[in-house]
This record gives structure tokens, C-alpha cells and sequence, in this order.
């Protein structure tokens, strides 16, 4: 069986226009150590995902459709109390702040102990030194004087250290991590996402890394799902994706990177912005940025179909998906270095 | 003697020191059985000295608090220098007054980073890029204004028509068009942009790069330009300022710089950015973190988080010196070729 298994999910958010589907038909499954990166612009729908995956949505936020089966058990429809004891334990979850995730007024080791507590029954002394364990697994410099310390006595990489051992305090199975190394420096950024996927790899945890970083996710997933629109256009093997992506949105979106481009010259610019999910075209949410845009792709959205490699949901990837596109076949996406 | 061609802003030995002592009270301590009173100083420009010549882009990068914002704000007069100088086209404007400071208000603008918060919300698009045309030129009439913000706003791709709206009605990325529009407005010669494009997404970042890059070419600009992501630097720079706690540490173009990094930060900084390959990174691992500027450490500043620090750096402060390939380095191990290259 598989450790979570998302089942055509759709999440809506009540507005006073009516609900507002934030996502829609998202389907994905991850092993035990599994690494699977969720890529997307804002407004993309990739944290609403990742809050889903915990029945974290808050309200007017609800989940109008499908499943969430972690280990076979529906997490849509559990009860408050049953969640509270799969958060933390099973599966835990990163911020993007780690000033914002960590109480101010509490010492870190009152943090790191208070998650052991709520899950089992454990001493003090004991929960001490689990919560000593953990800060070591992270490498933080002195870790004892650590536990006696309140957040704001450290830096931003040492928060984000201190917000990973609380996620590893009861040994998940998955972690969720939304956006973990955001608001951090380069730097910093390099020896967190080090030690998450080196953490991932000892410990045999799936990770589930929402960004939007297109490098981040190079380097630490093995499969990526890429969204748009509350909707998934393309997922696969992250090499193959950064090697060939075969959406336009995702081609765009590389050939954007500053790296894609020759110095001195106008970058690749994608025309437009992400629609308003209010207000989303009819046919290809992308249908007004894209510049491959064939009179199928107004009428009706395409569905992620597969390819030799991966799935992507285009209509120029997949011609015989509609019999208006008179020409151009799969092979003629154009070929990235 | 002076140059034959004029730098458009030089920046000299700037020091820039915020006190945190507060008043008398909070100072007040006592020190062996006697009073004393304690200061206590954020050092977050320390001796910083460049020149952005005309029609550059010189982009100044680092990491959060090593004092780069500062610089900006030092250079637009937001705030007065500690010690050292601002020059624009080779006159003094750190001291002057607000009301001599205004005709190179009109000559050099800002944008900020986060267009959420530098527009104001109460304001239609128009009256925010009326009002710096009108306070600029106050011969000018309503028709001359009037067309003048239509120019602009078509110049960054906003349709003049709505100007009516407020900043709540658009987009993260046309939001920073506008901010772009209204440093335009004036005709400036000279812009410091403070980050403008890290609150933006990858594919709105390309976006804005380009209007900023075909308005140089258009109207002849020269970019003072803030960042931390070093890939735009790559793209955008001709030249680049790597900035550490306060400090110039390597002045390069940026060619030299990306091709063949000296100073050790800006080598774990370039080793950091993560690269479009899925092998497993490799980088430069730097020890430690970064010190506070309240007490900056003795002589290099990098000398905490340096894989080649010696005593020498413990003690003495580097001097930024000029190397063979024109790049100017602050490191003790270069001028020593002690740091394998």
C-alpha cells in the first residue's frame, strides 16, 4: 500500500460570489521515502495542497472532493482527534518562517518536548533528551545550551534547524515542507536543504517540498509535479522534467531563469500573469500565455495524459487528443540542453 | 587631477553606525561600583567606497544584514552617513539640506522591493504617478502632467486607461511596473532598486528585468542594483559589489566574477546557488554564522567563517587591492597567494 494516496482531490473556498475551486483533480502517490517536489507561481495552488495533505484548510477553505488515504485511512473525513494524533507523529510539516512557526515565548526545548508529550506518555528527563537527540541530528552547535534558549537568541538557519528537529521529534513517516528555506540566504538555504534530504535518506521519510524554486527542487526531489491553476500540468522525474519539460508552461518557466539565458540580453520572458481563480479561461488555464495557443486549446482543457517519460496535460504534447489540431506531433517540442 | 569622465555617484569611505544605547537611563549602568554609561552601535556600513560610472549597472550583492539596503538608502539620502561621503556627478549631496537635496531627488529615484507596501493604497494609480510629476515641475500643467503619466504607463506596459484603479486591483508584477513607472516619471538619469524583483515570482521576475533593461537602453539609465540572487546578477550586472557584514569584499565585473571568483565568501556564495542539475549539491560549506554587526569581529570580517583564516586576518582589516584581471579583492590569502586559485 501506499504511504499517501491522493485521490482526485478538489478544494473550494466559499466566497460571497459563489465557491471558488482552488484545487481541482489532483491525484498523487507517494512510497515510504519517496521525495516529490510541488513547483507552481502563487495562486498556483501548491500550499493549499500541501495544508490538504494534513486537513489543515482553513476556513472558508474546505475539501470539496476526493481522498486523502495515508496508509489507507481517509484524513478527509477523520475526526479532529484522530488528526491531531497523525499530525506530528505521522506526519509532520515545515513552514516557510520559522520566526512565524516557533512561540515566541517559549524556550526551544519546551517546544521540542510539548510535541513528545502530546503523543505519548514520556518523563521529562527522557523527553529532554530525545529533544537533545534531535537537535544533534540537525547539527546544531551546542545543542544543551540550545533547549534553554528562546527563538529569537538565534538566526534564521538555526530556527529553520530547530523547526526541522521538531518535525523529526516523533519520527514521521512524511514530512511536509512548505517552502523551508524561503526567507533564508543562499547559504543557509544550501546546508538546510543538505540536511533535509540527507535526514530524508537515513531515516527512510518521504518528503513532500512545495516551492517554487526550480533549483531547490533539482537537487533534492526525485519526482516533480508541476501546477498551474489549482490543476496539475506536468509531473514526472525531476531530471527528466528539468531536461525536457514538456508543458509550454514549464518550458517557459525554465527558459525564464536568468541561468537559461545569455548575459546581457532580455530574458524569456512568460507574457502575462497566473489567472485569477475567480476568473479562469475557459479551455487551458494557460491558454492566454501560451504561445503555442491552437483554437482546441480555448475550447476545452486538456487532461494529463502520459508521454514516454512523463505526464503532461497539452494539447500540442498530445495531438490526437483533439482532432481540431490539424498539425505538429509530439516530437517537435522543441529540445532544452 | 579628475578623471576625464566623470563617475556618475562615488561613494567614499562611507561608514554608517546606528546607536541602540537609547537615553540616558537605558545607558546608565554600573561598571565595578561605579556609573558608566554603555554604547551600543549597529556598525552596518564599514568603510565602504565605489564608484558607479554612467550607463552601468552595478549590482551590489550579499546576504541579509550585511548592509547593502543601507548603502541604497545612504546613496538616495534617506539616511545621513556616519562618516565618509556621497557624491553625485561630482558634488557632495550627503549633507545637504531637504530643500537642496530636491532638484537630485528629481535626477535619481528608488524602487523598493515589496510593491505591496511602497504604493500607497488609498491612491489611484494616476494621482501616485501625478504626484512626483507635479511636485518636480511646477510650471508644468495639467495637460503636460497628464500626458506625462500616460508616457510612462505605456512605456512599462500598463494600460494608461487604468489609471483609475487602485494598487489593490493588480498584480504583484504590474504593481512593480507601476513603482518602475513612477521612478520613470521624473526622468531620471540614475536609479537605486532595492531588491525589486524578489517578491515576485520566476516568471514575473523575467518580466520586470526586461522592462528594466529596455528602459536603460531607452532613456539612457544607470542602475544602482540591490540583490541577493546571484543569477540575476549574472544576467542584469556589468559590474558587482559582494558585500559581507558591512564591507566591500570583492569589486569585480561580472564577468570576472562568475568566471574566476577570488574572495572565499564569494566563492561559497557562488557554489550556493542551486543549479538545474539533479546530482547532489555540491558547495562550499561555510562553518559558523554570520556575526552581528553590534560587535563586529577584529580584522577581516570573514575571518570566523574562512576555510584559509590566519592570524594576520584575525588582527588586520584587508584593504581592497587591485588584481591582475582588474577586480579589486579584500582578502588577506589573495594578496599572499596563499588561497589555491
Amino acid at each position: 500500500m501506499a504511504l499517501l494516496s491522493i485521490q482526485n482531490l478538489e478544494v473550494s473556498f466559499g466566497l460571497r460570489d459563489g465557491p471558488v475551486k482552488a484545487l481541482q483533480n489532483i491525484n498523487l502517490e507517494l512510497n515510504r521515502g519517496d521525495r516529490v517536489g510541488i513547483v507552481g507561481e502563487s495562486g498556483a495552488g501548491k500550499s493549499v495542497l500541501g495544508f490538504s495533505i494534513l486537513n489543515l484548510i482553513a476556513k472558508p477553505g474546505f475539501i470539496s472532493n476526493g481522498k486523502v488515504l495515508f496508509e489507507g485511512e481517509d484524513l478527509v473525513h477523520a475526526s479532529q482527534k484522530r488528526l491531531r494524533q497523525i499530525r506530528g507523529d505521522r506526519i509532520s510539516m515545515i513552514f516557510q518562517d520559522p520566526m512565524m512557526t516557533l512561540n515566541p515565548v517559549l524556550t526551544i526545548g519546551d517546544q521540542m518536548v510539548e510535541c513528545l508529550h502530546a503523543h505519548k506518555k514520556i518523563s521529562k528527563k527522557d523527553a529532554r533528551e530525545v529533544a537533545l537527540q534531535k537537535l544533534q541530528l540537525v547539527q546544531i552547535p551546542s545543542p544543551e545550551k540550545r533547549l534553554d534558549q528562546y527563538p529569537h537568541e538565534l538566526s534564521g538557519g538555526m530556527r529553520q534547524r530547530i523547526v526541522i528537529a521538531i518535525a523529526l521529534i516523533m519520527d514521521p513517516d512524511l514530512i511536509v515542507a512548505d517552502e523551508p528555506t524561503t526567507a533564508l540566504d543562499v547559504t543557509i538555504q544550501a546546508e538546510i536543504m543538505e540536511l533535509l534530504l540527507n535526514l530524508c535518506e537515513q531515516h527512510n521519510v518521504a518528503l513532500i517540498l512545495v516551492t517554487h524554486d526550480l533549483g531547490v527542487v533539482a537537487q533534492v526531489t526525485e519526482r516533480t509535479v508541476v501546477m498551474y491553476a489549482g490543476r496539475v500540468i506536468e509531473q514526472g522525474p525531476t531530471d527528466e522534467i528539468i531536461k525536457a519539460p514538456q508543458h509550454p508552461y514549464t518550458q517557459g518557466l525554465m527558459n525564464a531563469l536568468p541561468q537559461n539565458c545569455l548575459p546581457g540580453q532580455l530574458l524569456n520572458q512568460i507574457p502575462g500573469s497566473m489567472p485569477n481563480l475567480q476568473n479562469i479561461p475557459q479551455g487551458c488555464a494557460f491558454n492566454p500565455r501560451c504561445e503555442f495557443v491552437k483554437e482546441s486549446c480555448l475550447k476545452e482543457r486538456p487532461d494529463l495524459q502520459s508521454t514516454a517519460t512523463h505526464d503532461v496535460a497539452c494539447f500540442k504534447v498530445h495531438p490526437e487528443r483533439s482532432e481540431l489540431l490539424s498539425t505538429g506531433n509530439g516530437s517537435d517540442v522543441k529540445e532544452r540542453a | 587631477m579628475k578623471p576625464v569622465t566623470q563617475p556618475l555617484l562615488e561613494i567614499k569611505n562611507l561608514y554608517q553606525h546606528f546607536d541602540l544605547s537609547g537615553d540616558f537611563l537605558d545607558r546608565l549602568h554600573f561598571k565595578n561600583g561605579r556609573p558608566a554609561l554603555k554604547e551600543e552601535k549597529v556598525h552596518a556600513i564599514n568603510g565602504v567606497s565605489f564608484n558607479v560610472e554612467k550607463g552601468e549597472s552595478l549590482c551590489v550583492v550579499g546576504e541579509s544584514g550585511c548592509g547593502k539596503s543601507t548603502v541604497a538608502r545612504t546613496v538616495m539620502g534617506l539616511l545621513k552617513p556616519t562618516q565618509g561621503e556621497v557624491r553625485f556627478a561630482g558634488e557632495r549631496i550627503d549633507d545637504l539640506s531637504v530643500k537642496d537635496m530636491r532638484p537630485y531627488r528629481k535626477r535619481m529615484q528608488m524602487i523598493f522591493q515589496n510593491p505591496y507596501a511602497s504604493l500607497n493604497p488609498r491612491m489611484r494609480i494616476r494621482e501616485t504617478l501625478e504626484e512626483p510629476v507635479r511636485f518636480h515641475n511646477p510650471e508644468w500643467n495639467e495637460q503636460q502632467i497628464s500626458d506625462k503619466v500616460d508616457e510612462v504607463m505605456a512605456s512599462v506596459g500598463i494600460d494608461p486607461t487604468w489609471g483609475v484603479r487602485y494598487p489593490h486591483e493588480f498584480s504583484g508584477g504590474q504593481r512593480q511596473r507601476i513603482s518602475i513607472a513612477r521612478a520613470l516619471a521624473v526622468d531620471p538619469e540614475f536609479i537605486v532598486a532595492d531588491e525589486p524583483i524578489s517578491a515576485l515570482d520566476v516568471s514575473i521576475q523575467a518580466q520586470v528585468l526586461n522592462l528594466m533593461t529596455e528602459a536603460q537602453k531607452a532613456r539612457n539609465l544607470t542602475y544602482l542594483f540591490i540583490t541577493h540572487d546571484l543569477s540575476v546578477v549574472e544576467h542584469f550586472a556589468s559590474r558587482v559589489v559582494v558585500m559581507y557584514l558591512g564591507t566591500v569584499c570583492e569589486l569585480a565585473t561580472s564577468k570576472t566574477l562568475f568566471q574566476t571568483p577570488k574572495h572565499p565568501y564569494t566563492r561559497a556564495l557562488l557554489s550556493a546557488i542551486p543549479k538545474l542539475e539533479t546530482k547532489k549539491p555540491e558547495f562550499i560549506r561555510l562553518t559558523g554564522e554570520v556575526p552581528t554587526p553590534v560587535n563586529l569581529p577584529s580584522g577581516c570580517v570573514f575571518h570566523g567563517r574562512c576555510p584559509y583564516a590566519n592570524a594576520r586576518c584575525m588582527e588586520e582589516i584587508p584593504k581592497l587591492t587591485l588584481q591582475n584581471d582588474g577586480s579589486q579583492v579584500a582578502c588577506h590569502g589573495i594578496e599572499e597567494g596563499r588561497i589555491p586559485d
